[in-house]
């Protein structure tokens, strides 16, 4: 049992998807199917299964990977079903591509992976993440995952995107040959530190606001469903205590026995019927925490401009004060304060020779500058660009999936009152019977 | 508007046919028609609380029009449908619920009805005021003086004061109907309803006067049950079935208490949080454009649940719960009775024993234990009929009650529903609008 291969001990999770289903993820994807990969392809995560085996220190764990099937999409074969190409992948591996993405597209609004651990639980749920509920939901939020960021107009073209779905192995070999970790490094540093940008651009600024506004009341909103999901849980179950007092009470009575006893069975229906309930209410607050994870992707995009922003600026004020310190070595004029100046100015004047080789040196410094100066401004102006595009297709999107998530969310209630009804009414004509 | 039943005669308002001759009173509606037994009150127009001066707390005028009086005729006709055959003479409704206010306390009357052709009676129509304190009064006296009979039960006498407001319409409603239900129940009944404080109760224009007097008869009744002390050798089975139901169902009642209370702990529970959905859904739109409308809709839903919720489980806290303690104190009284029946018959018993052992004598059996076994029988034969009485009367009111719950959450759903499908439409008519402009 114990060896360092891999070894399937369960099979968790359908097999296929539920006509339901695939249209609820194409709904809630607005899949342009404009997108040269998904002309291409068909993807979807189909299953989930426990491993075990060693990990990095060499210790034994239990973890889940989850198939993923792609299939060529192609118009001249509709009629056969073309063979299905699969790969298993593990959550820590979508964490590792989705970084990639994050650092190689830093403007991009990058579509957010399901949580890591369970939030917002409510008690009968669990937050163990081997549970097989969990299992299936996570499931379900890594195919939205990936049909996500294959209906994106950038990140589709991917390569690295690419080869996660259709290479299993040397994926990640690639992944890290673009260099990408570095460019990792330093960012994550900046993104941490805080610094004051001189001229912060309204929108973006306005932007982020906007994403700590969602992010918090997102955060309320599933709190309070998770609290009042516990109470409607209580509420229903109780009522399938009446379902035994009355069929105890039926016991002693002649007339109203009959009555009461299927009385009782209406409520013990009653009562089980809060588990579809509230687990199709889960999917609802899965739909929400998608956006309460989005939000975060929203200000990651926000900061990323900051940073860029900020360090124009600094290349800008560096230029300034070298261009001064030129003026001042070629006028003679000391206007700013730099400590070359100073001791210059208690040990003695420099030599012509010097100061001939310091304007050089700053000429060049300058030049340089200049550059980057250049390159920061295109950098920046590009960024801007290509973030702005990216923030209002994602605005589109928000407003569209949010808007089908309240519009199921009605539904959803509907049906339950309905059921509710339908439920008492029978009760009602048993107990009429009495 | 002249009253039906006053200027006609007694007799032939009073046939069986009573009740369907009121229905085929010509073309007006129900609501128009004046109701036979509210005859006697001067304010028969609309506007007369004015007059009487006295407001329900909740503003609603106190209502003397024919609506309450036809809610009453819809009461009397509903219940107790399995007399339909039987001839009645005697008719009762209490209804016209006032709050008086004296310097000593606050309390509310009803007004008491009776229409009769009974000659124990001096006039056909009465209409008096009785409080809550009269019924009770009658209630005891009928327990002292009808001991082997079943006495129909009151709405619970006391009521924890800050958490159920005892001048609040739904309170009050619904202690009438339970004090009205109590008095049809004591007016069917063959033997209760020709008791002398029950005429007194009817009758009488101020009944504490009437108490007195009755005091005074008390020496005159003939029958006195004093007994004690005796034990009972055999229980007759079918009695002792009968402690063994009331038992069993007591606990029954008991239980069904606990759940209805834990389900309305968890339902004000749930409304709470249910309550601070909507202001999140409210303050999520005050900051998006597009989704602004939708999300408020949502927030206005979840509002419309809250009150519906709120509406629920008041109407279980008013209606249901009170009405399951009654038969638990009901039943109480009726292990009493039954308890009485046993120490008749161990009296009898007894005093049977101790003539038979003084068979040497041979004597006639003494009138002392002739009377014991009268008393006896006659006890059985009282319980029986009462009892039989009990488990129809039993069965409707719990038939009433659960059918009633039903309702409740049916309604409860009803509502929801309403408030989420009026939402929709709302939320998918932007969508198609933006598909146009897009």
């Amino acid at each position: 049992m114990a060896d360092s291969g891999s070894e399937a001990i369960a099979v968790i999770g359908n097999t296929d998807l539920t006509p339901s289903e695939s249209e609820n993820n194409l709904k809630n994807t607005m899949v342009e199917k404009g997108t040269s990969l998904l002309k291409k392809m068909e993807i979807s995560v189909a299953e989930a299964e426990k491993r075990t085996g060693k990990n990095a220190v060499n210790m034994q764990e239990t973890y889940t990977v989850y198939l993923i099937e792609t299939r060529p999409v192609d118009a001249a074969s509709e009629g056969t079903n073309p063979a299905l190409d699969s790969l298993w992948r593990r959550y820590s591996e979508f964490e590792l591509l989705r970084n990639y993405l994050l650092v190689t597209y830093p403007f991009a609004v990058v579509p957010p992976l399901p949580e890591k651990r369970a939030e917002f639980v409510w008690h009968k749920l669990s937050a163990d993440n081997m549970d097989p509920d969990f299992v299936e939901r996570r499931r379900v939020g890594l195919e939205n995952f990936l049909l996500r960021v294959a209906s994106h107009p950038v990140l589709s073209s991917d390569k690295i995107f690419y080869l996660f779905l259709t290479e299993e192995n040397g994926w990640k070999e690639t992944m890290f040959e673009t260099g990408f970790q570095a460019k990792a490094d330093s960012r994550l540093k900046a993104l941490n530190a805080t610094f004051r940008v001189k001229n912060p651009d309204k929108r973006f600024a306005e932007m982020k606001h906007y994403g700590d506004e969602l992010q918090s009341v997102i955060s309320q909103l599933l709190r309070v469903r998770a609290r009042a999901a516990d109470r409607l849980y209580g509420v229903y179950k109780v009522h399938g205590n009446y379902g035994r007092v009355f069929s105890e009470w039926s016991a002693i009575e002649k007339e109203m026995g009959d009555g009461l006893q299927s009385a009782g069975h209406h409520m013990d229906a009653y009562a089980a019927s809060v588990d579809d309930i509230l687990e199709e209410e889960e999917h609802y607050a899965d739909q929400l925490k998608e956006y309460l994870f989005y939000a975060d992707a929203l200000r990651t995009v926000c900061r990323k401009h900051e940073l860029t922003q900020y360090e124009l600026e600094m290349a800008v004020q560096d230029l300034t004060s070298k261009k001064q310190q030129r003026e001042e070595l070629a006028t003679g004029t000391i206007r700013t304060f730099s400590l070359k100046g100073m001791t210059s100015k208690l040990f003695g004047q420099e030599t012509p020779e010097q100061r001939e080789a310091k304007l050089k040196m700053l000429e060049t410094q300058i030049e340089e500058g200049e550059e980057q100066v250049k390159e920061r401004n295109a950098e920046c102006d590009e960024f801007v660009k290509s973030a702005w595009v990216d923030i209002e297709r994602f605005k589109e999107q928000k407003d569209h999936d949010l808007r089908e998530s309240l519009i199921s969310y009605a539904i959803m209630q509907i049906s339950m009152c309905k059921k509710g009804i339908q439920v008492w009414n029978n009760a009602k004509e048993c107990f009429n019977k009495m | 508007a002249a009253a039906l039943g006053t200027t006609d005669e007694p007799t032939s308002a009073m046939s069986a046919g009573a009740p369907r001759s009121l229905a085929s009173s010509g073309q007006k509606s129900i609501q128009d028609i004046c109701h036979p037994l509210s005859a006697e009150e001067s304010a028969l127009n609309p506007g007369s609380a004015a007059d009487t001066g006295l407001i329900l707390p909740n503003g609603t005028p106190v209502d003397t029009s024919s609506l309450a009086s036809s809610s009453s005729l819809l009461n009397r006709l509903q219940l107790d449908d399995d007399l339909d055959g039987e001839t009645r003479d005697l008719f009762v409704t209490v209804e016209d619920p006032k709050k008086h206010v004296s310097t000593m306390e606050t309390y509310i009357t009803y007004r008491v009805c009776t229409k009769t052709t009974r000659t124990e009676f001096d006039l056909p129509e009465y209409s008096v005021r009785r409080r809550y304190q009269d019924f009770d009064w009658l209630r005891n006296k009928l327990e002292e003086s009808q001991p082997t009979h079943l006495i129909p039960p009151l709405p619970e006498k006391f009521v924890m004061k800050g958490v159920v407001d005892r001048f609040s319409e739904e309170f009050v409603e619904t202690r009438r109907k339970a004090l009205d239900k109590f008095l049809k129940r004591v007016a069917d009944h063959p033997v209760l309803s020709f008791n002398e404080h029950f005429n007194a109760f009817l009758s009488a224009k101020d009944l504490n006067k009437r108490q007195g007097l009755a005091l005074l008869t008390k020496m005159g009744e003939s029958v006195k049950y004093v007994t004690g002390g005796y034990k009972l050798r055999a229980r007759p089975a079918e009695f002792a079935a009968m402690g063994d139901y009331l038992d069993l169902f007591t606990q029954k009642m008991g239980t069904i208490d606990r759940i209805a209370q834990r389900i309305i702990k968890e339902q004000s529970e749930f409304l709470m949080e249910l309550r601070e959905y909507g202001p999140v859904y409210s303050s999520w739109s005050s900051f998006e454009e597009d989704l602004h409308d939708p999300l408020e809709g949502v927030s206005g839903c979840m509002s419309n649940c809250s009150s519906a919720l709120e509406e629920l489980t008041e109407d279980m806290s008013e209606d249901f719960l009170p009405v399951l303690r009654e038969y638990v104190l009901y039943i109480e009284s009726m292990k009493n009775v039954l308890k009485k029946r046993d120490q008749v018959q161990a009296e009898y018993e007894t005093k049977l024993e101790a003539v038979v052992f003084r068979e040497d004598k041979k004597p006639p059996v003494p009138s002392d234990v002739e009377k014991c076994q009268d008393r006896v029988e006659c006890f059985n034969a009282d319980l029986k009929a009462d009892w039989d009485r009990w488990e129809n009367n039993k069965r409707q009111d719990f038939r009433q009650l659960l059918t009633g719950m039903a309702d409740k959450n049916i309604q409860h759903y009803e509502k929801c529903l309403a408030a989420w499908e009026s939402l929709v439409p709302l939320l998918q008519d932007k969508q198609e609008a933006e598909g146009e402009t897009s």
